[in-house]
């Protein structure tokens, strides 16, 4: 699809930010090993999920600054381009089964959010 | 060999009848000759060219259709003479034909009276699109404009005066205006509701001599020796057909003109055809074009072998003259023996109404409306369908004041082959099969019947038709907002206000399910800012919003930002222009000016929205929401301060209306403009709300939409004062926040309003719903309350915080990159960034 980086580098847990630094159900976007991440903790159900940041339709890193919620019992972030939704959880595409964006494994240890390969 | 078709004349019915020759499968060779200089134009719009149209914008096809379809086309060389003989004609320019067949559309002019002087500079006919040049030639040296005639296109001609700016009078020889489709009473009150608009009329009056005036330019001289000076003269006293041609080719006319056709459109030679207005047919001769058209279609048919017969037409018309609702049905003047009528009139409000029906009461014969048509469309059933009358007819035109509904036609009663759209054809039956084919809004059901799409008079009908049939269907229509409310917006607009909710969470614990999306979301968000005016970065409304209004910036294809600083009324200080100049300079971003008279500065990335608007505050700047569903812009032109035309302080109106709407959040974005006088170079015709200087005060337009779909604003109300005005105005916006569904711009909202305009003036103006005291109260907060959303972030260093790609680094984005084009930047499209990426 793109020359662009979407797995990290090892299997180790990354410090990407505390807490503290995460609204709720708003994204924000952390930057590991030049691979450009998307989290969001979900106020609904308090879990913080971890999606690339790359949207393919529009071509641009834009994810974390789209709207999340559910649909149809899945919880989803819109491209806040176009407008495609992605299962937060899986990354696949509810309007194009064919594209599938990479999720994380988040951890929070104390206050800190880490993430990992899935 | 193929036959050859002659058409002389080039006007509507000329052009409909070659459009048909060219959609049937005949092989023909096909001749047209118009008399004017340019192709058919649409000339029931005629008026339109004094609002700003131009002969193309009015134009029915062009030269190039005709060659593309192999027609040979000639305007401005009339033909001169015809040989039935040798069957050939000749035109002045001495081009010469020869026809199998010769089909007469040459139309009528405009008939002027015969009166010493009646060609004096200045004296002039309303017939073609060359007449309306002249005309407003004319008036722009003219103080004072007299129309000749009183009738349908002498009262559209006075609207055309009075909207020059003129002082306008009315000529009419006999003693009632509209005395062809009004009886007496009804014409009186026609008369006085528009002589209340200020339009001088005199009927009874026969001119003796035009001459040379002492005070303007002109003289009329009447019977009784009292005369009427004016600057111009315009005939509109009714229309002759154009036949000498015919006349001199030996075909039959009638005593008072017109070419003598048979059921077939046939003249009195087997080879000549007459159609449209210069046809007479039974003794008649028929100035509409829906009966021109049916002539067409009847003399295509002689060619194409199914030969149909023509059997008259309907002559009912419903129109607005002078902003006056004027209707005619059928015999409105009760001609036919032994009829009985029905009359309701009422003199306060300039309203009028009568119906004709047959000796036995149970058929309605005619009808005539002044002041009020909302009866028209259920009148015109009964009448064309002969639908029995209610047991007492007058309920039909009585006002409903006890809150019961109008006693009107309902849709279920109307036969399948009753014709809901006349300018379309379209029948109920038609209407049926494409709700039956899936067209299940009133949207659809117009784009694929048409109907309703022309004139638009018969909408309501159309929606009580779609209504009643998806009804009978047990179709449900969902209108729900999304599968986390079961409301619309409507429905959640009020929830919010009367239960006073000022969140997210607590409107969906209450009333909704789910986490929510990104539909019922940024509409929460808009409700709650049009109702409490809160500042939308707060952390309980932040996660609602799009990521416009999120980062109160507008986000472009490769994800960064333009900004759009406001400029109220797009009057600007050359000090700020450097600034806004600077700005653009030292971020490097591409500055374009907008439509809005503002500039837009792309290419931001979201770090750096701050530090620009940091600058931007500074020097006096305000967010300009172009990010937002709220107001843009009023648009302005310079006004009398500056302008030769000028007539009122068209600026400053539009920067004191920015400052009171600016950050009114709405269902969609809207735009406004204000004009400082009739030449309208703000083009607030085009916007959500218009506004035109007048002499008096202020002309107000709404619902006007440029964008996708085009529609020009209607006339709401005549010369306000300031006050009144934004009175008007505050209810209007908070009507349609109120009302409006998501995403719908106004001029779709008062399309699928029940009552459309007239319902929208009831409530505002004259405040049917009893709610203006509300709705000016709401609108009251939202100006009382306004805080630039920019000052308030930039004044929050926790807020800031957010303007960062990443959290946990300062890089940047890596996927923005712009190359160089015509000295600015732009993104760099998908190959340039990969060749970037290899590079760098």
């Amino acid at each position: 699809m793109n020359a662009i980086n979407k797995s990290l580098d090892t299997t180790l847990w990354h410090e990407v930010c505390q807490m503290d630094d995460l609204i709720d159900d708003v994204g924000v976007c952390v930057l590991v090993d030049d691979v450009q991440i998307a989290l969001f903790r979900v106020s609904g159900n308090d879990e913080i999920y971890a999606i690339n940041n790359f949207d393919p339709f529009s071509n641009a890193n834009v994810l974390s600054r789209g709207i999340c919620g559910d649909l149809k019992g899945q919880v989803v972030i819109a491209s806040p381009i176009y407008k495609q939704h992605f299962n937060l959880k899986t990354g696949q595409c509810l309007e194009d089964e064919t594209v599938i964006l990479p999720t994380y494994s988040v951890r929070i240890v104390d206050a800190s959010v880490q993430l990992a390969n899935n | 060999m193929k036959k050859k078709i002659v058409v002389i004349g080039n006007g509507m019915v000329g052009h409909y009848y070659v459009d048909k020759l060219l959609q049937s499968d005949l092989e023909l060779d096909i001749t047209v000759i118009g008399a004017e200089p340019r192709p058919a134009y649409d000339r029931v719009h005629l008026s339109e060219f004094f609002s700003g149209k131009k002969p193309e914008d009015l134009a029915l096809t062009s030269r190039d259709y005709y060659i593309e379809n192999g027609v040979n086309a000639f305007f401005g060389d009339p033909v001169t003479d015809i040989n039935t003989e040798k069957k050939s004609i000749t035109t002045n320019g001495g081009m010469s034909f020869e026809y199998d067949q010769l089909v007469f559309a040459t139309g009528s002019y405009a008939f002027i009276p015969p009166i010493p002087g009646n060609d004096l500079p200045n004296c002039m006919a309303y017939r073609t699109i060359d007449d309306l040049g002249e005309i407003k030639a004319s008036a722009k040296e003219s103080k004072v404009g007299v129309v000749v005639g009183g009738g349908l296109l002498g009262l559209e001609c006075a609207n055309a005066l009075m909207n020059l700016g003129l002082e306008t009078h009315v000529v009419e020889f006999a003693p009632g205006l509209m005395n062809a489709q009004l009886d007496e009473d009804g014409s009186r009150m026609l008369r006085k509701k528009i002589e209340a608009l200020g339009v001088r009329v005199h009927t009874s009056k026969s001119t003796k001599q035009i001459s040379k005036g002492d005070e303007c330019r002109l003289k009329m001289t009447f019977a009784e020796g009292d005369v009427l000076e004016t600057d111009m003269i315009v005939y509109s006293a009714g229309i002759r057909p154009y036949d000498q041609l015919a006349k001199s080719a030996g075909l039959t006319v009638g005593e008072r003109g017109g070419i003598v056709i048979d059921y077939h459109c046939r003249a009195s030679n087997k080879d000549i055809f007459a159609i449209g207005e210069c046809a007479l047919w039974a003794g008649r001769t028929l100035g509409l074009v829906a009966p021109g058209y049916r002539m067409a279609d009847i003399a295509v048919s002689q060619l194409t072998g199914e030969a149909q017969s023509f059997k008259g037409a309907d002559m009912s018309t419903k129109l607005k003259l002078l902003g006056v609702d004027v209707g005619s049905i059928g015999d409105s003047l009760g001609n036919t023996e032994g009829s009985l009528r029905y009359v309701y009139s009422d003199a306060c409000n300039y309203i009028y109404k009568s119906l004709v029906v047959n000796e036995d009461g149970n058929k309605l014969l005619g009808a005539a409306l002044v002041g009020d048509c909302a009866e028209y469309d259920s009148l015109l059933q009964y009448y064309l369908n002969g639908i029995d009358l209610p047991e007492h007819p007058d309920d039909l035109i009585l006002p409903q004041r006890d809150g019961s509904a109008p006693v009107g036609l309902g849709v279920d009663a109307l036969p399948d082959t009753a014709q809901i759209c006349s300018c379309n054809n379209v029948s109920k039956a038609d209407l049926v099969a494409a709700v039956d084919s899936g067209s299940h809004t009133l949207g659809e059901l117009k784009s694929c019947t048409k109907a309703g799409t022309t004139c638009g008079g018969c909408s309501v009908m159309v929606g009580q038709i779609l209504n009643s049939e998806l009804e009978k269907r047990g179709v449900e229509v969902n209108t729900d907002v999304c599968e986390h409310f079961p409301y619309t917006r409507q429905d959640l607009y009020m929830i919010v206000r009367s239960e006073q909710i000022r969140n997210f969470s607590d409107l969906v614990s209450r009333h909704g399910t789910g986490l929510g999306c990104d539909v019922c979301k940024p509409l929460v968000a808009s409700i709650l800012a049009s109702c409490w005016n809160e500042y939308i970065l707060k952390d309980e409304h932040a996660p609602l919003l799009d990521t416009n209004d999120h980062f109160l910036a507008n986000m472009q294809k490769n994800g960064t930002y333009s900004i759009v600083p406001r400029v109220p009324g797009g009057e600007i200080t050359p000090d700020k222009l450097i600034v806004i100049g600077e700005v653009a300079k030292k971020y490097n971003l591409y500055t374009k000016i907008t439509g809005g008279q503002r500039i837009d500065l792309f290419g931001a990335r979201i770090d750096q929205l701050p530090p620009i608007w940091e600058e931007l505050v500074n020097a006096g700047f305000e967010s300009g929401h172009a990010y937002a569903k709220s107001l843009r812009t009023v648009k302005s032109c310079v006004g009398s301060t500056w302008c030769r035309f000028g007539v009122q302080d068209s600026v400053k109106m539009a920067i004191d209306l920015e400052n009171r709407y600016k950050g009114l959040r709405a269902p969609h974005k809207f735009k406004m403009a204000v004009s400082g006088c009739t030449r309208e170079c703000a083009e607030a015709q085009s916007k959500d709300v218009g506004i035109i200087a007048t002499e008096k005060g202020w002309n107000l337009y709404v619902c006007g939409n440029g964008g996708m779909k085009p529609r020009h604003a209607d006339l709401f109300a005549s010369d306000l004062d300031d006050e009144t005005l934004i009175r008007y105005i505050d209810r209007f916006y908070m009507f349609y926040i109120r009302t409006g569904d998501k995403l719908q711009r106004t001029s779709t909202w008062m399309d699928n309003l029940e009552g459309g305009l007239k319902y929208l003036q009831e409530v505002i103006i004259n405040d049917r719903l009893g709610i203006c005291g509300e709705l000016e109260k709401e609108m009251a907060l939202i100006v009382n309350t306004f805080h630039c959303e920019w000052k308030s972030t930039v004044d929050d260093p926790e807020k800031m915080k957010r303007f960062r790609h990443f959290i946990n680094s300062d890089k940047k984005d890596n996927k923005v990159v712009f190359v160089q084009e015509r000295d600015q930047i732009r993104p760099a499209s998908k190959d340039e960034q990969l060749e970037y990426a290899e590079t760098a």
